[in-house]
């Protein structure tokens, strides 16, 4: 291995690593508030991806009619929450917020999409659509359980991973997708090409982490979402509601990952199931972070991206082997030295 | 109860499971046979995670990685070296067994969710070695494997396979059941969120959960095995992540708490997915994987409307057996009870730092044989503290905790309580679904030895019968043998923490550490266990009591240590500590 391959695998692997990292905020950030493992982020990532393939070939793309389908199925939900706790005043407020918002945002993305859009513009709707699946993934999945253990939460994620990828196979179809990089110059930097659509992702999630960190450091709600990661009773004690910050916890998380989806279509074809093992890469990289401490996780996935890239190289075959089984003893190290509470199993 | 309405039904049920079982490849259409095949093969993988998963609390995403172990074994030995496929079996036995410890020591010590994510992990990684190695064919896998050989007789009508399968899977579930049922069994229900109460009777629970994982995981790999030489050809994809999910995904649906959930859990998802696999394509109009997306929808509905899954709900239908009452039995083998010169329990200097806070603080103090000394203090004096250190939950920062003239100050809970020291909890800590019965005899855990495969084979029944009596006779001893039967957790808080005790008795303990027994009792239920403790007296036993209950402890009591601030406040009598003006103080802020 010369210097110029090592270069470009360094590259590969922090562009990768980047990608991994958005993923792997959006897991102990879901983590800290709900203690539920995301194993559907994964999907949600793909989703980004494929929505911005379908709008870049000018079509619809599958996910409007996903988030109909889901906000119909919240709704539903809702009117029979109001209905059997006798508040039916409340219903117009809740149906508006859980059914009323995500259709109108996935007919206004059906309308856009009939339109030639600018890139930016495309990326505009695919983040609208693709975020507005998460609170609607709590509020049918998580919130009925929201005080289960652990483990059942981590059983029923694994369900959502199911239904979400067969899902996308019906709303996006069998054939991957790639979307058109957002720059393809390059330059030289010591003798090292050094291509401009690496910086962009590097730089995108830099931004994404920096912009995370100022709101949970300096704004109410994100100290409130702080609060209740801390402690769920004594936030409720205070007068935050836990279903709003598990609401709002996965509207960023999804944000997260369909900017991931954003960034990681140029680099790779997706396929309706490629989100699993990308998310559990994402998840090597939280677990190291102990799925509690952000700038460890971000850490961590770099380092997933990097092993990756190198593997690749030198046992092609054998990559995901690695990266796997890299996993267990970094669970092992973190499962001992994390104080644990029997009672919470 | 056996009433006359619901017997029937009973027995209705059990015939008719026999004579589908049988009669199935009699007269069924090959399509049926061939479902009664997968649904036994799914069953004996998914009853190793019912005793994993639902019963010891191990949660592994990862067993379709040993369901493909067995399976290559067998397809590559007997294809490249003709190896009869009967010694492929134990190969392939051996093989899970060694990548299970290896697993299973690498994984099983991590606690909580860490260990769902390990089996993820090399759930994947075994699926794509399967893919990548070259000798087991990469993604193509091995074809034209042996039909298997059975007595001359060469299996390879699905009909008689039907039969092998089945006989498999009946005794799996034979053998499971027995082990549930049995001394390794109890201490197994007990790794549910009980780990902690285990260790205190004697169980290395580390090892436990090692045992079981590779119990499981020699049932997935027979399925395996079963497998490759009934389809007679093996690729990876059947054992990948998604089969590893759909498998915990069938215990779950059954009842993970039960064996029958295995059988039943298995048997709705492969008719299920058979159901969905035809229909779905007409109904949508066209083909592709959809039907997970019910199975995924399905999961979050059982999860959020029905967590114990089909089989308690079934077995409200079964007649419930009246237990039997326990027969005599020969007791078992009690401890040598020699008195040696010198305290039982000698506290030298015990001293126990928590970072900036010394919450024991250079404590001495004495037991005698055959003496009840309370501790007592006010709130945050150190007194539960001061306990777990005898009791070895917490380990010591300076100082010696000798018993019978041995120093025990940093030893594990499972070797103190080797050495004769019962307690009990002060948050009673008892399986709730378990009865009385079964959680006493918990405590006599140490006082036998049946291991795993004695139990499975119904080889520990002397040992077993000895040991239930030696409960009874403990739940005699302290007057509950009215609820010998009755699940523990049907019981009010005052009889458990009375259950608590007769668990610690059948352990046969030279000391008894009782851990705050009044707390939350009502004044009859605190009567009657001052009268208990009393009687214990008389029977020469020697007790510790941590306290904060006066007028009890003053009751009950020979001697009393008083602490506060994690240093000794006095020490005497209880009628001199009631009039000791320091004690006071401390008590009632002097007024």
């Amino acid at each position: 291995m010369d210097l110029q391959i090592f270069a470009l695998l360094v590259q590969d692997g922090v562009t990768n690593g980047a990608v991994y990292a958005l993923l792997a905020l959006a897991l102990v950030l879901v983590f800290a508030v709900t203690r539920v493992i995301w194993i559907p982020s994964g999907e949600i990532v793909a989703y980004g991806t494929l929505t911005l393939a379908g709008l870049q070939a000018g079509k619809s793309p599958g996910t409007v009619g996903l988030l109909a389908g889901m906000a119909v199925v919240a709704g539903s939900f809702e009117v029979y929450a109001c209905l059997s706790r006798g508040e039916a005043h409340r219903m117009p407020r809740q149906l508006a917020l859980w059914a009323g918002v995500p259709l109108a945002i996935a007919a206004a993305s059906w309308w856009l999409a009939t339109f030639e859009l600018p890139f930016w513009a495309q990326i505009l709707v695919t983040l609208a659509l693709v975020t507005a699946l998460g609170p609607l993934l709590y509020r049918i999945a998580y919130q009925p359980i929201a005080e289960a253990s652990v483990l059942v939460l981590l059983i029923v994620s694994v369900g959502v991973h199911f239904a979400l990828t067969g899902l996308g196979l019906w709303f996006f179809g069998a054939e991957g997708s790639r979307t058109p990089p957002f720059s393809a110059a390059s330059f030289e930097l010591h003798g090292v090409t050094v291509s401009v659509q690496s910086l962009l992702v590097v730089a995108t999630s830099l931004a994404l982490i920096t912009a995370l960190y100022l709101f949970f450091g300096r704004t109410l709600t994100g100290k409130a979402l702080r609060a209740t990661a801390l402690n769920r009773t004594g936030a409720r004690l205070v007068g935050i509601s836990p279903d709003l910050a598990g609401a709002l916890t996965f509207t960023l998380a999804a944000l997260l990952c369909a900017f991931s989806g954003v960034l990681i279509g140029p680099i790779t074809t997706v396929y309706y199931d490629s989100g699993f093992l990308v998310s559990l890469k994402g998840f090597v990289g939280a677990i190291i972070g102990g799925l509690v401490s952000y700038p460890l996780a971000a850490a961590g996935a770099l380092f997933v991206g990097l092993i990756e890239a190198f593997a690749s190289f030198w046992a092609s075959g054998f990559k995901e082997v690695i990266v796997f089984t890299l996993i267990v003893p970094v669970l092992l190290w973190r499962s001992l030295t994390t104080t644990h509470h029997e009672e919470d199993e | 109860m056996s009433s006359g309405r619901k017997l029937p039904f009973g027995a209705w049920g059990a015939a008719a499971f026999v004579v589908l079982l049988v009669g199935v490849p009699l007269v069924a259409p090959q399509f049926w046979v061939t479902l009664g095949n997968y649904i036994g093969l799914y069953s004996i993988v998914a009853l190793g995670l019912v005793l994993l998963t639902g019963v010891a609390g191990q949660t592994s995403f990862g067993q379709a990685a040993f369901v493909g172990l067995g399976a290559y074994t067998t397809a590559y030995l007997a294809t490249t070296y003709g190896v009869s496929p009967w010694i492929n079996l134990l190969v392939g036995l051996v093989l899970t067994t060694l990548l299970a410890l290896f697993n299973g020591v690498l994984t099983l010590p991590m606690r909580g969710h860490y260990l769902p994510l390990a089996t993820i992990a090399w759930g994947i990684s075994i699926y794509f070695m399967f893919g990548n190695v070259d000798f087991l064919g990469g993604h193509t896998g091995i074809t034209s494997i042996p039909a298997l050989n059975l007595f001359g007789l060469e299996l390879r009508n699905e009909r008689y396979y039907y039969y092998l399968i089945w006989a498999i899977a009946l005794a799996a579930l034979w053998t499971s059941n027995n082990l549930l049922d049995s001394r390794p069994g109890r201490a197994i229900r007990a790794l549910k969120g009980q780990g902690q109460m285990a260790e205190a009777f004697g169980v290395d629970t580390v090892r436990l959960k090692i045992v079981v994982f590779v119990y499981a995981a020699l049932l997935a790999s027979v399925s395996g095995w079963l497998y490759a030489h009934l389809q007679r050809f093996v690729n990876p994809s059947p054992f990948g992540i998604n089969q590893g999910i759909e498998y915990l995904f069938m215990a779950v649906v059954g009842g993970a708490g039960s064996v029958w959930g295995a059988v039943i859990g298995a048997t709705l998802i492969t008719l299920a997915k058979q159901v969905l696999q035809d229909v779905l394509p007409t109904l949508l109009g066209r083909s592709g994987n959809f039907e997970i997306v019910v199975f995924g929808i399905l999961m979050v509905v059982v999860l959020q409307r029905a967590r114990e899954g089909v089989w308690p709900w079934l077995a409200r239908l079964l007649p419930v057996r009246e237990p039997p009452p326990v027969p005599a039995a020969e007791p078992l083998a009690l401890r040598d009870r020699t008195l040696l010169a010198g305290p039982l329990l000698d506290v030298r200097a015990a001293r126990k730092r928590f970072g900036g806070l010394i919450a024991v603080n250079d404590l001495s103090f004495a037991i005698h044989a055959g003496e009840i000394l309370g501790l007592i203090g006010p709130n945050g004096a150190g007194k539960s503290t001061m306990f777990n250190l005898i009791s070895g939950a917490l380990p010591l920062t300076s100082g010696e905790v000798v018993f019978r003239g041995e120093s025990i100050g940093s030893r594990k809970p499972f070797a103190i309580a080797r050495r004769g020291i019962g307690r009990t909890f002060q948050h009673v800590k008892l399986i709730p679904q378990m009865s009385v019965l079964d959680n006493v005899a918990l405590g006599a855990y140490l006082r036998g030895d049946a291991g795993v495969l004695r139990a499975a084979f119904k080889l520990d029944r002397a040992e077993e019968a000895r040991t239930k009596a030696e409960a009874a006779r403990a739940i005699e001893r302290v007057g509950l043998g009215a609820h010998t039967h009755a699940a523990a957790g049907s019981l009010p808080l005052g009889k458990q923490r009375i259950v608590e005790i007769a668990r610690a008795l059948a352990a046969d303990p030279l000391l008894l550490l009782l851990d705050e027994p009044a707390a939350g009792l009502r004044f009859l239920e605190k009567q009657e266990l001052a009268a208990l403790l009393r009687q214990l007296r008389a029977a020469g036993m020697t007790v510790l009591l941590v306290e904060h209950d006066m007028d009890f402890v003053m009751g009950v009591t020979d001697r009393l240590v008083v602490m506060d601030f994690g240093e000794k406040l006095a020490e005497g009598l209880p009628a001199e500590i009631q009039r000791n003006p320091v004690v006071l103080e401390a008590y009632l802020g002097g007024i």
